[in-house]
């Protein structure tokens, strides 16, 4: 397996000195190799997320840098000290446990004194920080309510606010959205953001969500079986992924395949295409080449319009209504499975029903080569 | 009504139909336990307090079930903690060491303890019924604070842990506090069982006769038998009340730790 790291996002982005650094990290357990070598840099202050799908080891680096899992290779330096050997309470380093772990048997404020040391300032004192935190994550007044009586959104502020008011370096949070249905969650990622943004806190997510990753984070890093695919940011992730794998996991992704290759391809249904001016992702020679294009790259053209773009010719097989968005399932002439399609509904635009002929408008640009195998 | 449920009904008459009669004879004006009875009377429960060797038994049985119920609960607090939390070579054999004596003949665990105590050359005394008592008492408290153990989310603890507390103060301000009603609930059982011991207490007692065997040896004397009811359901009545107590402090501890809300 090649090693697709883009190894320039690794490092911390510019502007911004380093907070975490990772480096060679390797974690078994038992037989299981979970982490298999893990290099990443976090800068201060950044948003950042951990993303992939279930089991690859997203909350076991998290627990990692935690210290509630010892490295079992590889280096791991929080603001600018090795972490060997220092336990989890003397890290600064809080976490937001994916159940939010709030202690029953207390309420609302003495959780989110908890973490506050005796030395910290009189009682009053203690009680007013608290009156901020909760006041930060929307929970002012709540101090004497029992954990029990909280919702599951009221949990999370609850275990926000108890990890915020320790101000520590870094914020660790495994899928801390998981649990809140829809609405609740979209509202929440905003918040966070918000939050984060107003402390200025180094945050640390772990999500399988890659809409909430690429709606919430700095830089992502995509993480399978251990190790990392890819890390970029947002934009880099979903416009230039570096394998098929990661296109696949972001976003949705059309792969057609390539007929004829050298100077000039032909891409199936889609038509000649100069070599030159295509985007590749994987290094070639490693099985037969396949183009990949976004749903939203292609158009369909209203009957007669004149365009610039490539056009290609095909059959519109099944429409789904999305309100904002219309998604058609369209085959290209000359091939057999259909492409994606995505149209943003706008006034005058009709919604074509199934068994249409439709011409299609794309771009070489939007065209990334990627090799079968990854 | 179905055949099974009157098998059930006929079942738990035979079971249970003979503590009922406890309290019918204490309260009955007769010393020959048997129909028809002969009126009411509080007399037995008056002499109770007059027979100082009873009085000095049931000093005995409370301290000896008050030491075995602590004794039993720490060890027990011991060996839930480690059997359900950490991983060790051994740990199933050493837990199912800890459950033997629930299937072990009492008798036999009794002669055993004699014969061990003897060649020792240890003297027979309220001690000796104690580690008794906590031999048998301990899968009890293992299993009680086990299921308190399984049912904490292990995210507390790391949450204390990563909210800056040591090992120790963690375990004081959330694992302890959480752990409390199947502490309460595994004291009150070992009581209990202690309390109501016979056979062991029969083998490693010294002078010092605790409750069930002094009326063992008071059953010789037909005439102090009503007494002997009379003591039995009070026994009774305070065995009924702890078990349920124990029983709802076990229900609380269990919604507790998973944070399940039962009660507001
Ligand atoms: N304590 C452990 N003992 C043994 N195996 C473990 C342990 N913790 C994690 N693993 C294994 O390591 C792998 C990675 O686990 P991890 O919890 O990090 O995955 P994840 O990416 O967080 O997945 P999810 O999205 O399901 O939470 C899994 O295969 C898991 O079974
Ligand atoms: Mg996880």
């Amino acid at each position: 397996m090649p090693d697709q790291t883009n190894t320039d996002a690794e490092a911390a982005p510019a502007g911004r000195c380093p907070i975490i650094e990772l480096s060679g990290a390797h974690k078994h357990f038992g037989d299981y190799h979970a982490l298999r070598g893990i290099d990443l840099s976090v800068g201060a202050g950044e948003f950042f997320s951990l993303l992939g799908p279930s089991g690859c080891g997203k909350t076991t680096l998290l627990r990692t840098i935690a210290g509630f899992e010892a490295l079992g290779a590889g280096r791991l330096v929080i603001g600018g000290r090795d972490m060997a050997g220092v336990p989890p309470n003397r890290r600064p380093t809080n976490m937001v446990f994916q159940s939010y772990a709030i202690f029953p048997h207390l309420d609302v404020g003495q959780n989110v004194g908890f973490g506050l040391r005796r030395s910290e300032g009189s009682r009053a004192q203690k009680a007013v920080r608290i009156g901020e935190a909760l006041e930060m994550v929307g929970l002012a007044g709540y101090e004497r309510r029992g954990a029990q009586a909280l919702s599951g959104g009221q949990r999370q502020r609850v275990a926000l606010a108890r990890a915020l008011i320790l101000r520590p370096d870094v914020l660790l949070l495994d899928e801390p959205l998981s649990a809140l249905d829809k609405k609740l969650r979209e509202q929440m990622q905003a918040e966070l953001r918000r939050l984060q943004r107003q402390v200025g806190i180094t945050f640390v997510l772990v999500t399988h969500d890659q809409e909430e990753a690429l709606i919430m984070s700095d830089r992502v890093a995509v993480m399978f079986e251990g190790r990392i695919a890819q890390l970029a940011g947002p934009q880099e992730l979903y416009r230039h992924p570096a394998s098929r794998r990661v296109a696949e996991f972001i976003g949705m992704m059309n792969f057609l395949p390539v007929i004829a290759t050298g100077d000039t391809l032909e891409i199936a249904g889609l038509g000649r295409v100069p070599r030159a001016g295509l985007r590749s992702a994987a290094p070639d020679g490693q099985g037969p080449p396949e183009a990949g294009i976004r749903p939203e790259m292609f158009s369909i053209l209203y009957p007669g319009e004149q365009t610039g773009r490539r056009t290609a010719q095909g059959t519109v097989r099944e429409t789904a209504f999305y309100g904002d968005m219309t998604y058609y399932e369209v085959i290209l002439d000359g091939t057999e499975r259909p492409v994606t399609i995505s149209m943003k509904n706008m006034p005058g635009r009709m919604i074509l029903s199934p068994g249409t002929q439709a011409r299609i408008a794309w771009d070489a640009e939007s065209v990334t080569l990627f090799s079968a195998a990854w | 009504m179905s055949g099974l449920r009157l098998y059930a009904l006929v079942y738990l008459a035979f079971l249970y139909a003979p503590i009922a009669l406890l309290p019918i004879f204490a309260f009955n004006d007769g010393t020959v336990i048997a129909f028809p009875l002969d009126g009411f009377t509080l007399r037995w429960f008056r002499e109770l307090p007059q027979t100082p060797a009873l009085v000095a038994s049931v000093r005995t049985s409370l301290w000896i079930a008050g030491s075995t119920a602590l004794l039993s609960t720490v060890l027990g607090l011991c060996a839930a903690r480690a059997g359900t939390m950490a991983r060790f070579g051994g740990r199933d054999a050493m837990m199912g060491l800890i459950m033997l004596p629930l299937v072990l003949p009492e008798i036999i665990v009794a002669v055993a303890l004699l014969v061990v105590l003897l060649a020792l050359g240890l003297p027979l005394t309220g001690w000796t019924v104690i580690a008794g008592h906590t031999l048998i008492c301990l899968p009890f408290s293992t299993a009680i604070l086990g299921s308190a153990f399984r049912a904490l989310d292990p995210a507390l603890e790391e949450a204390g842990i990563d909210l800056g507390l040591g090992r120790a103060a963690v375990f004081l301000r959330v694992t302890l506090p959480l752990l409390m009603p199947g502490i309460i609930a595994s004291l009150l059982i070992t009581f209990t069982i202690s309390l109501d011991e016979f056979i062991i207490a029969f083998f490693l007692t010294g002078t010092e006769p605790t409750l069930p065997v002094y009326l063992w040896g008071q059953l010789r004397f037909p005439q102090k038998i009503p007494v002997v009811m009379a003591l039995g359901t009070i026994l009774l009545v305070i065995s009924v009340v702890l078990i349920t107590l124990a029983e709802i402090a076990r229900r609380r501890a269990a919604a507790r730790a998973t944070g399940i809300d039962s009660g507001a």
